[in-house]
């Protein structure tokens, strides 16, 4: 036990909250991004590669420029073009958007440490954070309280995606495209083009969360920066049923149990610290498994999702 | 061919006798469509990989030489090819096996990892009571029932649960790492490997040999004789036939009465097991132990040599060896070039995306289609 925190036990709910914190950051982005996309009927499963090249091109534009908000931007930037990228692609007929996600997250991969190897070694600015909890001397506190920018941000995407999906025209749109191509050409909208700019938005966001990773937590940028945030956005979607708030929620969630394996260990529990890191991935495919069923597609799937089907 | 009665336009304009250049081209139409289109596809992806080459200031003909070098142009690197290709047979296969059913499944690296780990902890009950060919029997045997096991889960989940194969084998992935890390660093472990946690090494002589007269493991052999058997399973046995009407369109096959769960979860599972003595060849021939290497992404590059061989278990052996020799020139590339060892996923990645992407020309060039070449007077007419 460590008894010199001050806190003792207490010190495990606080290093989760904390950690979910900093660990659902990217999390909130790449489900956001991925909603956005799916809500179009697409599925962008290359989204891995759009985050690690998001981190490497936020790190390397804030190596250059000297701005931490300068490289998320450029990563933005990077992220709208993979994403354009695999749209084009997969307007074509006999094109698996499955797969073709594959494929890119490779070319994302391969491409960032291609690009990426000479910003391993220089040390880039950070993002910066709010402290919130100066109310309080105990330094467990301040540092738990220390919100970094992009949460916040993720959270008011969350809450003013879950508003436009319903009450604006472009969330309209978006919805009659993810459910019926055919409904949609026939009220005017090329389908084509919406879900194209739908993958280049999911990209742009994808690519904040590679961002977060770089430059703010962990904050370096190497080869192993990602571990596998970009692919579990998929499964975090369907978590959270294609709903923005949810997947604020589920991004928590994960955050939070992936936390749980270090925090635990910090208090001496050190049995089993693996089995925590799957316990995200355990607890998707229960869901998964308990809400299918073969004969009807998931509630709250876009009709058009080839997932789902 | 019946043509005339299908058509009876042409039956009333009858021209009985037909040249043998028709049905010669007609076949020729339907074998050449996919090798025309794969081989445009790679070239398409070599320019556009050049290109790249070309934008960071480097020279792409010195590049393709190297990598011919590196990977093909000496016995030495041929075999160091081959050995790279033994595991993405394997994998290649978990991935093509179920994509002939229809079905995506991307989680093979699961299968690999905890089939490695199985296969060691199968063997160290018997190391030193049993002689060495049965140990290594008991570990393939092992590493093909776990990964059987897991990969066939995803198709059971599929067919009794629908749900996505492609989330879950993903989800499935993750959570073997996790309990390969699990095993390894718990009950498994070898107390002594102090800095790479690993189980008990394998004695020498319990390791998989080479083939007599290479330097190149047995696991090669076994990647190809396991190509030969899949295409087998799926070209000739019934069960192949059933499978690939269901992949083609699952209502008809279940209207036929074809029994489409269980080939489903036949078909995974089989896939699975393939994918698991991947694995088992990578403790029992390379690294001697399971340890944190077995997730090195043989399952991931086995989507992409799948994909490539567009799921035909004999086009996967070429394939696998060209992806293997590619790997295996990437070290010389960054040594004599002063690339990045990068610079092979970039080229894997770009090929994949374009390769991809020229699905899309199926069907849209007149010269391929059979029809074309099966209209009578085609050739008489000038004659």
């Amino acid at each position: 036990m460590m008894d010199d925190t001050g806190i003792g036990i207490w010190g495990v709910p606080l290093a989760i909250f904390a950690g979910a914190i900093r660990v659902s950051t990217p999390f909130i982005f790449v489900s956001l991004g991925e909603t956005i996309t799916e809500r179009s009927g697409r599925i962008n499963l290359g989204l891995e590669g759009t985050l690690v090249f998001g981190a490497m091109t936020a790190y390397a534009v804030a190596v250059m420029s000297g701005s931490a908000w300068l490289g998320v931007l450029a990563a933005m930037g990077t992220g709208a073009v993979l994403g354009l990228i695999h749209g084009w692609i997969c307007k074509w007929p006999k094109v698996n958007d499955i797969a073709i996600g594959i494929a890119m997250m490779q070319f994302g991969l391969g491409l960032a440490f291609f690009l990426g190897k000479p910003f391993i070694k220089p040390v880039a600015p950070h993002l910066p954070s709010i402290p919130l909890g100066t109310w309080s001397a105990m330094p467990q506190i301040q540092a738990a309280l220390n919100i970094n920018v992009l949460f916040i941000l993720g959270a008011l995407l969350a809450v003013v995606l879950w508003w436009a999906f319903k009450n604006t025209r472009i969330g309209l749109v978006l919805r009659v495209v993810g459910d019926s191509t055919d409904a949609a050409r026939a009220m005017g909208i090329n389908p084509d083009r919406v879900r194209l700019l739908a993958t280049a938005v999911g990209g742009s966001l994808a690519a904040v969360g590679g961002a977060y990773l770089s430059l703010y937590y962990p904050g370096s940028w190497n080869e192993g920066i990602s571990s596998g945030q970009g692919l579990m956005a998929v499964a975090l979607v369907i978590f959270a049923r294609w709903n923005p708030i949810g997947c604020f929620l589920a991004a928590l969630l994960f955050g939070g149990a992936g936390a749980l394996g270090p925090a635990l260990q910090s208090v001496g529990v050190t049995q089993g610290y693996y089995l925590f890191y799957a316990a995200p991935y355990v607890l998707t495919l229960a869901i998964l498994i308990a809400t299918s069923s073969p004969t009807r597609s998931l509630s709250g799937a876009p009709g058009a999702l080839s997932l789902t089907k | 061919m019946t043509v005339e009665a299908n058509n009876p336009a042409i039956s009333l304009s009858s021209v009985p006798e037909r040249s043998m250049l028709g049905p010669v081209l007609e076949w020729l139409a339907r074998r050449a469509e996919p090798i025309v289109i794969s081989l445009g596809a790679i070239l398409i992806g070599l320019a556009l990989f050049s290109l790249f080459i070309m934008a960071v200031g480097k020279s792409p003909a010195v590049l393709f030489q190297l990598m011919y070098t590196g990977g093909f142009g000496s016995w030495f690197s041929v075999q160091n090819s081959l050995s790279r290709s033994a595991p993405l047979l394997l994998t290649a296969l978990c991935v093509a096996l179920p994509a002939r059913l229809g079905l995506t499944i991307i989680g093979g690296e699961g299968a690999v990892v905890l089939g490695g780990v199985a296969a060691a902890a199968a063997a160290l009950p018997f190391v030193g009571t049993l002689p060495p060919f049965l140990v290594l029997i008991l570990m393939a045997a092992a590493a093909m029932v776990v990964g059987g096991l897991w990969i066939g889960f995803a198709g059971f989940l599929r067919h009794y649960r629908g749900v996505n194969e492609t989330i879950s084998s993903l989800l499935l992935a993750y959570i073997a790492i996790a309990l390969m890390n699990q095993f390894v660093e718990g009950p498994l472990r070898d107390p002594a490997s102090l800095n790479k946690p690993s189980t008990t090494p394998l004695p020498a002589e319990y390791m998989l040999g080479k083939i007599p007269g290479m330097d190149v493991h047995w696991g090669l052999a076994i990647g190809i004789v396991a190509c030969i058997i899949s295409w087998v399973l799926i070209e000739v046995t019934s069960y192949g036939f059933a499978a690939r009407i269901a992949g083609g369109n699952v209502r008809a096959a279940q209207i036929q009465g074809l029994p489409v769960g269980r080939l489903i979860v036949g078909f995974t599972a089989i896939a699975g097991s393939f994918a698991g003595l991947a694995g088992m060849i990578e403790v029992a021939a390379v690294q001697g132990s399971a340890n944190a290497s077995l997730a090195a992404g043989y399952g991931y590059t086995g989507i992409l040599v799948a994909f490539l061989a567009r799921h035909n278990p004999l086009a996967i052996i070429p394939v696998a060896i060209l992806l293997g020799g590619i790997d295996a020139s990437g070290g010389l590339i960054q040594r004599r070039m002063g690339l990045p060892d990068a610079t092979v996923l970039v080229l894997q990645g770009t090929l994949f995306v374009v390769i991809l992407f020229c699905e899309t020309f199926y069907g849209r060039f007149k010269i391929f289609n059979p029809d074309l070449w099966k209209r009578p007077g085609l050739f008489e007419r000038k004659a």
